[in-house]
């Protein structure tokens, strides 16, 4: 973008010379070699291990809790209850909105499990196998009472209450948007009616969530796998009574978050209160049964939708009802309304639609808490209006192509108000879909599918549309009526006596290579070379005050802070140069490690020269300037848009259900490409998990409330056998609300994916009459749908 | 996910291994590969007191091609030297194939064929190919040695006749066939399979011949058809005879329910299953 969005002013770089290249990222030789420093490798002498026992029923009271046997195992060295914590208040996510119900999730069960997975009490020992010896123990007595485990049950009523504050078990109702659509609907050509439901997901980062304490007699270390190190801090300095200069928080490298660790956990805080209370070093890592179990799920909504259309397609009004399914506790900070709010209000995605009604519905069920996951509640409201957009069209016989450019956000109509008063800023929607079409072959596709039928293949072909707003800033999270809300980011630009230059943000990298797209960002704007850059996060003790990484925030407003502390910077780069070159300041230019005057290159000045008398011999300063080169912004962004069409081909065998994908498309626009390699990595990762939601992924419980997918052999993350090549095409229209022109990125895959492949999926049975509006899809379902449909005792030929 | 605690002996021999297995009682176990003991350790689903690890035993790493036509397969030899085995092993030639069905390559460089069989999961491929080729499984225990059949040794799912203070040694294949094939469904590559079909017959004077079906993940232990069998015994080799074999071999079935395959599933996976494990029978034709 140009320098208009740097409040200094002035152009003084030679344009952009690493950004938008595909380099190799500066942190991977470390995380490829074996030499990446996660929590779980933090070893501090004398660290005790801690093993959560946990509630083995999904609701009842807590009749008592027998440590004496668990005591005794070799190795235990206490065994700690929510008696022992009573200090603590608990994690209470607030929202200031009408129809919310505040609950509390106390740092340990106290009188009553609302999940089978919940922790009960902790049991420290010397190692963790014994720590698990312990762990197995303790005896807990639990009155069970009959569990609320879905949407419906809740929707029937008569379930008992998991909280007593909602005795209806609903935690959030809120009507976004009150719009009188009888009249409309009665007059519209056709109206639609449709109801589309989706899985309960874990997001099972490689690192599941880990945490180690160190208390020195004053002050607390806690080092844990998390997106967010400083509403970590705020959350343990008000759970243990301390100012927040008393805790450090560390984001090692952490390997994935998801969303899952946006979050504050329980486990956690508790880590850190233990190495107080005991006086002795804690450590406790997540195992992959309590990440699947225990930790933060998300996804699981039901949409019931009417719109009308018009005889042309084009719609004339929306309304939703979104219910979500919550779990047991309203997690700190974003609340359990961060789904529902998000569905509600986003719902219309990158259509028009002139009247538009909603209310989001957080119900809570007993079972384990959600947090915000990949693409939270955007690849739901993606599903639920591509599934409508396909029925609209064949009711209408209408192209299903045709129907999305007549309701699709147009060109001239940008910046555009929805009905849902979201603005949208540029984006290519009918440019990526027509991309999209031509990529997939759509011209042709009726005839490849009939020969298909013919031999007696299934063949389907499936495209959505969608948008992905990203960097979030304070307006819309002060909008939901958040407590705690975030918004803005800071961004510290330094450049040391030798010209080394250091970035500290307070976002936090998790998987992201910001050490490589931030360097990119910096060298651009100081003319040094990336390998120049070191990037420090995720440390409370060494970066400024900020919101860590999630919502496809960083690269808006992270990278926007460092491109703007780096443009002043570079301002006073200029002026230091300016002097020693008896030039005018806006006469020079940053290049190469050195300052020259525009023209002459030969009157130059290395910027490592600069910097040592910046330091070493402020002497040399001009009068006006102070000492030091180290300069900071912040930047609180109204949000931006990127937009994606994908499609897909898939081929569905008949005779056992399983669809494979035969080729996967994605045309996508996020402005501004910093790194095209990170950028396809972001799409390669996102789209597999979207996948994985379509066809593989499912919490699956039972009438007890017992989740029976407890371990990777049967919840089905996929593999590298299951998810097919990608086809990814970029387009390019600058945000005009980052300094770089970048817009998020993070999440569009898992937005996209769900919804495109159960398009080509419904594509391939459309003939035979079978809906499919529940994901995952399973291949069962398919097999004896197409079994019911056909009627034929051969299922086809083998393919 | 750390077991509990248990005490490590290295048998050096067979001998060695049975004698250990009595010292140490009922709660030994014995491990070879690990792949799905040390799993279900971790899960602390099974705690065995003791592990006698056999993998240094010398002389069950054989698969020894009898003039009989049987074959001898040593309790010890991994999935992968099967999968990668450099010779065709006639009437045997099912056993790459279902090799490289089971898991991934990692566990089938360290899991074993005995260790497997004496495993005993209901979907196993070895399972399914011990019923479809008649095993007979060699058994060294403090009396001295005797052999079972599969019917005999396979007694529900992780369940066999093997004596606490037993060591399975060898698995001897029987009836060789002409032609064989294996077919199973999972949900991703790698997994159980929810159903698995095997099949195998002989081709005598233009008409099949012992001809054998079996399947997995359709009862407590893998399972004969023999009214599928029935259907091809004595009949052509066509796609009528085999979609009429595979029918009857979903029709008397009562599979069980679960989490990953309704009953009414697995018999359309049995059909479907069977159907193309015979049509891939006429693959070299």
């Amino acid at each position: 973008m140009d320098d208009t969005a740097t409040p200094a002013g002035g152009t003084r770089w030679t344009g952009n010379k690493w950004v938008g290249r595909p380099m190799s990222r500066l942190e991977d030789a470390a995380l490829l070699t074996g030499r990446g420093r996660y929590t779980g490798d933090i070893d501090v002498p004398g660290t005790l291990e801690a093993v959560f026992v946990r509630s083995t029923v999904a609701s009842g009271e807590i009749l008592g809790i027998d440590t004496t046997a668990a005591l005794d195992r070799p190795g235990v060295q206490a065994v700690v209850t929510a008696t022992d914590l009573a200090a603590t208040p608990g994690l209470t996510a607030l929202l200031e909105r009408e129809g919310f119900v505040t609950t509390t999730m106390p740092l340990l069960a106290t009188d009553g499990v609302r999940y089978a997975g919940e922790p009960v009490a902790v049991v420290l020992a010397s190692d963790r196998a014994r720590a698990e010896d312990g762990a197995e123990s303790v005896v807990v007595e639990i009155a069970e009472k009959p569990a609320v485990i879905s949407i419906d049950q809740v929707r029937e009523g008569g379930a008992g209450a998991v909280h007593e504050e909602a005795p209806d078990n609903i935690l959030l109702d809120s009507t976004l948007f009150s719009d009188d659509l009888d009249s409309v609907l009665e007059s519209s050509h056709l109206v639609v009616t449709k109801r589309v439901d989706t899985g309960r997901v874990v997001a099972l980062p490689m690192e599941g969530r880990s945490a180690h304490a160190h208390w020195d007699g004053d002050r607390l270390t806690l080092h844990t796998s998390t997106q967010v190190p400083h509403m970590v801090r705020s959350a343990v300095a008000e759970q243990m009574g301390l100012m927040e200069n008393q805790v450090r928080v560390v984001a090692p490298d952490v390997g994935g978050g998801f969303g899952q660790k946006c979050v504050v956990a329980r486990e956690e805080v508790i880590v850190a209160v233990l190495a107080r209370m005991l006086d002795r070093p804690v450590r406790w890592v997540e195992d992959r049964g309590e990440n699947i179990v225990a930790s933060f799920a998300g996804h699981e909504q039901v949409h019931e939708m009417t719109a009308g259309f018009t005889a042309e397609g084009v719609l004339t009004a929306l309304s939703t009802d979104v219910w979500c399914d919550v779990g047991a506790y309203s997690a700190y900070p974003f609340t359990c309304a961060v789904e529902p709010l998000m569905a509600a209000g986003e719902l219309p995605g990158p259509y028009r639609v002139p009247r538009y009604a909603a209310r989001g519905v957080a119900v809570t069920t007993n079972k384990s808490p959600t947090a915000p996951y990949r693409g939270v509640s955007r690849p739901q409201i993606t599903l639920a209006v591509e599934r409508l957009l396909d029925e609209a069209a064949a009711r209408l016989g209408i192209d299903r192509a045709e129907i999305r450019r007549r309701n699709l956000i147009r060109p001239e109509d940008f910046p555009y108000t929805g009905a849902n008063l979201v603005t949208y800023d540029a984006g290519t929607y009918g440019e990526s879909l027509e991309m999209c079409l031509a990529e997939l072959g759509y011209d042709r596709w009726p005839e490849r599918q009939e020969r298909a039928r013919a031999e007696g293949r299934l063949l389907g072909l499936g495209f959505v549309c969608f948008s992905e707003r990203t960097g979030y800033g304070t307006p819309v999270f002060a909008g939901r009526g958040m407590a705690v809300t975030p918004g803005f980011d800071t961004a510290v630009v330094a450049m040391d006596p030798t010209g080394g230059v250091t970035v500290t943000t307070g976002v936090s990298a998790h998987g992201q290579g910001h050490a490589t797209t931030f360097a990119q960002i910096v060298a651009d704007r100081l003319g040094v070379e990336p390998s120049q850059v070191r990037v420090i996060e995720g440390d409370t003790d060494a970066v400024p005050f900020g919101w860590g990484t999630f919502g496809s925030r960083s690269i808006v407003i992270g990278g926007s802070a460092a491109h703007r502390a780096a443009g002043r910077l570079a301002e006073k780069l200029a002026r230091l140069a300016a002097h020693r070159l008896e030039a005018a300041p806006a006469d020079i230019v940053l290049e190469n490690g050195s300052a020259h005057v525009r023209g002459t290159p030969a009157r130059s000045v290395s910027l490592a020269a600069i910097a040592h008398d910046a330091h070493i011999a402020v002497q040399h300063l001009p009068e006006d300037e102070e000492p030091g080169l180290e300069a900071r912004d912040s930047y609180d962004p109204p949000g931006t848009f990127s937009n994606a069409t994908h499609g897909a081909i898939v081929e569905i065998d008949p005779g056992t259900g399983g669809v494979s994908i035969e080729r996967y498309v994605v045309v996508e626009d996020c402005g501004v490409v910093i790194n095209p390699l990170i950028v396809d990595g972001q799409v390669h990762g996102g789209v597999a998990q979207g996948i994985a939601c379509a066809l593989y992924e499912g919490l699956d419980f039972d009438e007890e409330g017992q989740c029976r997918t407890a371990t990777l052999m049967d919840y089905l993350m996929p593999t590298a056998m299951e998810i097919p090549d990608f086809e990814l095409h970029h387009l390019e229209t600058p945000s005009e609300h980052s300094s770089t022109g970048a817009k998020g990125m993070g999440e569009g895959g898992t937005i996209g994916a769900p919804a495109c492949v159960v398009s080509a999926v419904a594509d391939a049975v459309a003939h035979l009459g079978i809906p499919v509006d529940r994901i995952p899809v399973t291949p069962q379902y398919l097999a004896l749908a197409i079994g019911a449909a056909t009627d034929n005792p051969d299922p086809g030929e083998q393919t | 996910m750390k077991p509990a605690a248990f005490t490590y002996h290295r048998a050096e021999s067979v001998e060695h291994a049975v004698s250990l297995l009595g010292e140490l009682g009922e709660d030994a176990k014995v491990i070879a590969g690990g792949q799905s003991l040390v799993a279900l350790m971790n899960m602390r689903l099974a705690r065995p007191s003791a592990l006698v690890d056999v993998s240094g035993v010398r002389g069950l790493h054989h698969m020894v091609l009898e003039p009989s036509g049987e074959l001898r397969i040593g309790a010890l030899v991994t999935h992968a030297a099967i999968e990668d085995y450099p010779l065709v092993i006639p009437g045997f030639e099912i056993l790459p194939k279902a090799a490289a069905l089971v898991g991934h390559w990692p566990i089938r460089t360290r899991g074993t064929f005995g260790g497997s069989i004496a495993h005993a999961d209901p979907t196993s491929e070895w399972c399914l190919v011990a019923v479809l080729h008649g095993a007979r499984m060699v058994i060294e225990g403090p009396g001295g040695s005797r052999t079972l059949g599969s019917e005999d040794f396979f007694g529900g799912p992780f369940m066999t006749d093997l004596g606490h203070d037993e060591l399975l040694t060898e698995v001897v294949l029987t009836e060789p066939r002409e032609r064989s094939a294996i077919r199973e469904f999972a949900r991703r590559a790698g997994d159980f399979a929810i159903v698995s079909a095997a099949v195998a017959y002989d081709i005598v004077n233009g008409r099949m011949s012992g001809a054998r079906v079996a399947l997995g993940g359709v009862a407590s232990v893998a399972v004969r058809a023999p009214a599928a069998e029935a259907e091809l015994e004595g009949a052509e080799a066509t796609p009528e005879v085999f979609a009429r074999a595979s029918r009857a071999a979903a029709e008397d079935l009562q599979p069980p329910s679960d989490l990953h395959g309704s009953a009414d599933y697995r018999r359309r996976l049995v059909r479907v299953l069977t159907e193309r494990a015979l049509a891939d029978t006429l693959a070299g034709d």
